[in-house]
C-alpha cells in the first residue's frame, strides 16, 4: 500500500507560530520512516497529531484510508515511544509493559504470554520484577519500545527515542530497533534530529524545515541528490556555488562561477544556457594532491588555509580565487606519510563532474548550517 | 560505611534531644499523670492509682470517642477528594495563573484562626448570609438551625484543614512527569483512567502526608466543635478542656489526652511501615524543550 500513513495539508500553529504548515506526507506500510529536521522544524508536533495529543488546525491524517484525525489517543490504534521514556515508576518493567493489554480486557493467559514474549524481544525477561528506576537508561528505552509494541500498533511512533543515550548505547540501540523492526515488521516513524541515526535506520527520510517538508526520499537520494540548499547543508556538509550556465555539452553544462572560475557539471535538470544555478558539491567528493590530479575537467590550484584532524578523516578549508572550500580527506599510513600537506600550502584540487549537484532551491541563510571554517589567521 | 554511620548520628543527636526534651518527656509525664490521684483543689495527690482509668469507662465516652473518629475521619476524607483536583489544576496551571491559585490557598493563614471560624458563625447564623440564601433557595427550612450540629462542626474542619491537605497533594503533583498521562492514554487508557493509574499512584506520598496532617491534628480539635458545636457534638477535645477547667481534675484529661495520643499513633506508626517498603523513586525527566 502507498499510502498506509497519510498526512493531508496539515496545519497547526501555537499562538501565532506555525509548527506545521500545509503539509502533505506518505508513508508506506511496514516502512521505517524519518522525520528528519533541527529543533522547532515541526517534526515532534506532527508525531503527536499523529498520536492524537494534539488537533491539527486544519487537514486530515489518514490511516489505512481511515480518517483518524478526530479520535482520541486511546482508540487510535498507532503507539509512541517517548523521547523520556514515560515508564511508570511505580509497576514493575512486567506491569509497565502488560498496562495496554489490561485495558485492553485480555485474558491473565493472554497477558501474560504476550509480556513474555516482549520481554524476551527485548532481552529482558530477568530484569522483569525491576522497577524502572533499577535500571540503565538503554534497558528502559528497550522497555519504552515493548510496551508499545505489545499493543501490536498498526504505526509505531518513536520520539528521539535515543537523545537521552550516550554515544555509544545509541549505536547499539539503532542496531537494536532494526533488528525489532525485521522481526515485528511494524510501520516505524521516527522522530530524531541525527542525521546519522536517520540515515543507518530509515527505509526513507523526510527533511524537515520550518513546519514543512524539503525533501522526501531515502538516505542515498537525500544525501547524493538534495533537492535544496537547507538539505545540502543540514545532512552532512557541502561546498555551494552560485553560477551561470555558458554552454551545454551533451549531458553535461559548463558553468562559470564568479571568483571561481569555470566547472563541469552534470546536466540532470535541463539547465538551460544564461541560467542562474547553485552547485553543492560535498567535502568528501573533492580530491587534494600536491602532484597535479588526472581527474575529469574540475581542476584548481589552491593554498591551504586550515586543516583540522578529526581521527576518521582531515578536514582541510583550502582558497581557492574567493571560495573557501572545505575538503574532507580520509587518510591511509598516516602516522608514516612522511609530508603531510601543511599549512599555507600550494595543492591541486579537484572534483569529479558527476559529483557536483545543482539544487533546485536555494537560501543564503542555510549556509549558516555549514561547518565552520575556523577563523582567518591574518 | 560505618563510619558515615556514626557521623549521621552525631548529626541527628541535636534533633533527638529536641524531641526527646519537648515532645517525649512531656508526653510521659501525661501518661503518668493519668496514674495520678487528683486531689480537691486541682492539683496532683501523693500516691498511684489505676483509679482515673477504670473511670475512663465513663457510659459518655464511647460516643464521643466514635464522634470524634468519624468526624476526623470524614474531614480528611473530604479533604482529600477535594484537594486532589485543586493540586492537579494548580500544577498544570500556567506559572501566573498558578502563583494566583496558590496566593488563594495560603490567604486564610494571613488571618486569625478564631476570627476565621467567628466568621463562620456569621455567615451560618440564623439571620446570616449562607442561611438567608438556602431559605430563598427553598433548600432548608426556616427553623432549621445551620450551626450548634455535627455539620457545621464538620464544615468548619474541612474549611480549616482544607490548606494543609491541597499543599503536599500539590506539592506531589508538582513533581509528578504528566508525560506519564499521555503514555498510559496512548496505551489506551480512558483520560480518567490514566489519571486514576497513573497520576493517583504517582501523587501517592502527598496523599499520604495529606491524610495524616488532616486526620491528626483533626482528632484533637477543641476550639472549633467548641464554638461551632452545641453539647451534641462534643469531640475529645473539649472533653479533656472541661476536665481541667471544669472539674479541676488534671489525671483525668490526662488519661484522655492519653488515649488520644494513643490514636493518633496507630494511623502515623501505620503510615511509616507504609512507607518503609518503598525506597523514594528518582523523579522522571520532564521532557525538554
Amino acid at each position: 500500500m502507498d499510502d498506509f500513513l497519510l498526512f493531508d495539508r496539515v496545519s497547526k500553529r501555537f499562538d501565532q507560530d506555525w509548527a506545521v504548515r500545509e503539509l502533505t506526507l506518505a508513508i508506506c506500510q511496514g516502512e521505517v520512516f524519518s522525520l528528519l529536521g533541527p529543533s522547532g522544524c515541526g517534526k515532534t508536533t506532527l508525531l503527536r497529531i499523529c498520536a492524537g495529543f494534539e488537533q491539527p488546525d486544519s487537514g486530515r491524517v489518514l490511516l489505512q484510508g481511515r480518517d483518524i484525525t478526530a479520535l482520541p489517543p486511546h482508540k487510535r490504534p498507532v503507539n509512541t515511544v517517548f523521547q523520556n521514556y514515560a515508564l511508570f515508576p511505580h509497576l514493575t518493567l512486567r506491569q509497565n509493559v502488560a498496562f495496554g493489554l489490561k485495558l485492553e480486557k485480555l485474558p491473565r493467559r493472554d497477558i501474560d504470554r504476550q509480556v513474555e514474549a516482549m520481554l524476551e524481544l527485548v532481552q529482558l525477561r530477568e530484569q522483569g520484577d525491576k522497577k524502572p528506576h533499577q535500571i540503565s537508561g538503554g534497558q528502559k528505552q528497550r522497555v519504552a519500545i515493548a510496551r508499545a509494541l505489545v499493543k501490536r500498533p498498526k504505526v509505531l511512533l518513536l520520539d528521539e527515542p535515543l537523545a537521552a543515550l550516550d554515544l555509544k548505547l545509541r549505536k547499539r540501540m539503532l542496531i537494536e530497533l532494526d533488528e525489532i523492526h525485521d522481526e515485528v515488521g511494524t510501520t516505524f516513524v521516527y522522530v530524531t534530529h541525527d542525521q546519522s541515526e536517520a540515515m543507518s535506520l530509515s527505509d526513507r527520510l523526510a527533511v524537515m524545515n520550518d513546519g514543512q517538508i524539503e525533501q522526501v526520499g531515502t538516505p542515498v537520494e537525500v544525501y547524493e541528490a538534495p533537492e535544496s540548499s537547507f538539505t545540502a547543508a543540514f545532512i552532512g556538509d557541502t561546498n555551494f556555488f552560485e553560477g551561470r550556465v555558458v554552454a551545454q555539452e551533451g549531458d553535461y553544462c559548463r558553468l562559470a562561477i564568479e571568483g571561481l572560475g569555470e566547472v563541469w557539471c552534470y546536466n540532470d535538470r535541463g539547465r538551460r544556457q544564461g541560467e542562474l544555478v547553485y552547485l553543492s558539491v560535498r567535502p568528501e567528493k573533492m580530491r587534494l594532491s600536491r602532484q597535479p590530479l588526472e581527474l575529469g575537467r574540475n581542476r584548481f590550484s589552491g593554498r591551504v588555509e586550515d586543516k583540522v584532524y578529526l581521527g576518521g578523516e582531515s578536514r582541510f578549508w583550502v582558497r581557492v580565487g574567493e571560495y573557501r572550500l572545505a575538503v574532507a580527506v580520509q587518510h591511509s599510513r598516516y602516522l608514516l606519510d612522511q609530508q603531510p600537506l601543511q599549512w599555507g600550502e600550494e595543492v591541486a584540487l579537484g572534483w569529479h563532474e558527476d559529483d557536483g549537484y545543482m539544487l533546485q532551491r536555494y537560501a543564503e541563510e542555510h549556509e549558516a548550517l555549514l561547518s565552520l571554517p575556523p577563523e582567518d589567521e591574518a | 560505611m560505618r563510619r558515615s554511620r556514626r557521623s549521621e548520628c552525631w548529626l541527628t543527636l541535636p534533633s533527638l534531644l529536641w524531641l526527646a526534651l519537648f515532645f517525649l518527656l512531656p508526653t510521659l509525664m501525661v501518661f503518668s499523670t493519668s496514674f495520678r490521684p487528683a486531689d480537691p483543689y486541682g492539683g496532683l495527690g501523693s500516691g498511684w492509682t489505676l483509679e482515673t482509668l477504670a473511670r475512663l469507662y465513663s457510659p459518655n465516652y464511647p460516643a464521643i470517642i466514635w464522634r470524634t473518629l468519624w468526624l476526623s475521619a470524614v474531614t480528611t476524607l473530604i479533604c482529600l477528594l477535594v484537594a486532589v483536583p485543586v493540586a492537579y489544576t494548580l500544577a498544570r496551571a500556567r506559572q501566573r495563573f498558578k502563583r494566583l491559585l496558590l496566593l488563594l490557598v495560603v490567604l486564610p493563614f494571613w488571618t486569625n484562626f478564631l476570627i476565621r471560624i467567628f466568621a463562620w458563625k456569621v455567615l451560618l447564623h440564623p439571620e446570616g448570609l449562607v442561611k438567608q440564601g438556602l431559605l430563598l433557595l427553598g433548600l432548608v427550612a426556616p427553623e432549621a438551625s445551620l450551626m450548634y450540629c455535627e455539620g457545621a462542626v464538620l464544615l468548619v474542619l474541612v474549611y480549616t484543614y482544607l490548606p494543609f491537605a491541597i499543599l503536599p497533594v500539590y506539592a506531589a503533583a508538582e513533581r509528578f512527569d504528566f508525560g506519564l498521562l499521555e503514555a498510559a492514554q496512548d496505551l489506551g487508557a480512558r483520560p480518567w483512567r490514566a489519571f486514576c493509574t497513573v497520576f493517583l499512584p504517582g501523587v501517592r506520598r502527598g496523599l499520604l502526608a495529606a491524610a495524616l496532617v488532616v486526620f491528626i491534628p483533626a482528632l484533637g480539635s477543641y476550639v472549633i466543635p467548641d464554638i461551632m458545636g452545641g453539647p451534641a457534638s462534643e469531640m475529645l477535645g473539649n472533653k479533656i478542656a472541661q476536665r481541667v477547667f471544669v472539674d479541676r481534675n488534671l489525671p483525668q484529661a490526662s488519661a484522655l489526652s492519653a488515649l488520644l495520643t494513643l490514636a493518633v499513633m496507630v494511623p502515623l506508626l501505620l503510615a511509616l511501615l507504609l512507607n518503609r517498603k518503598r525506597p523514594e523513586e528518582p523523579v522522571a525527566l520532564k521532557e525538554g524543550a
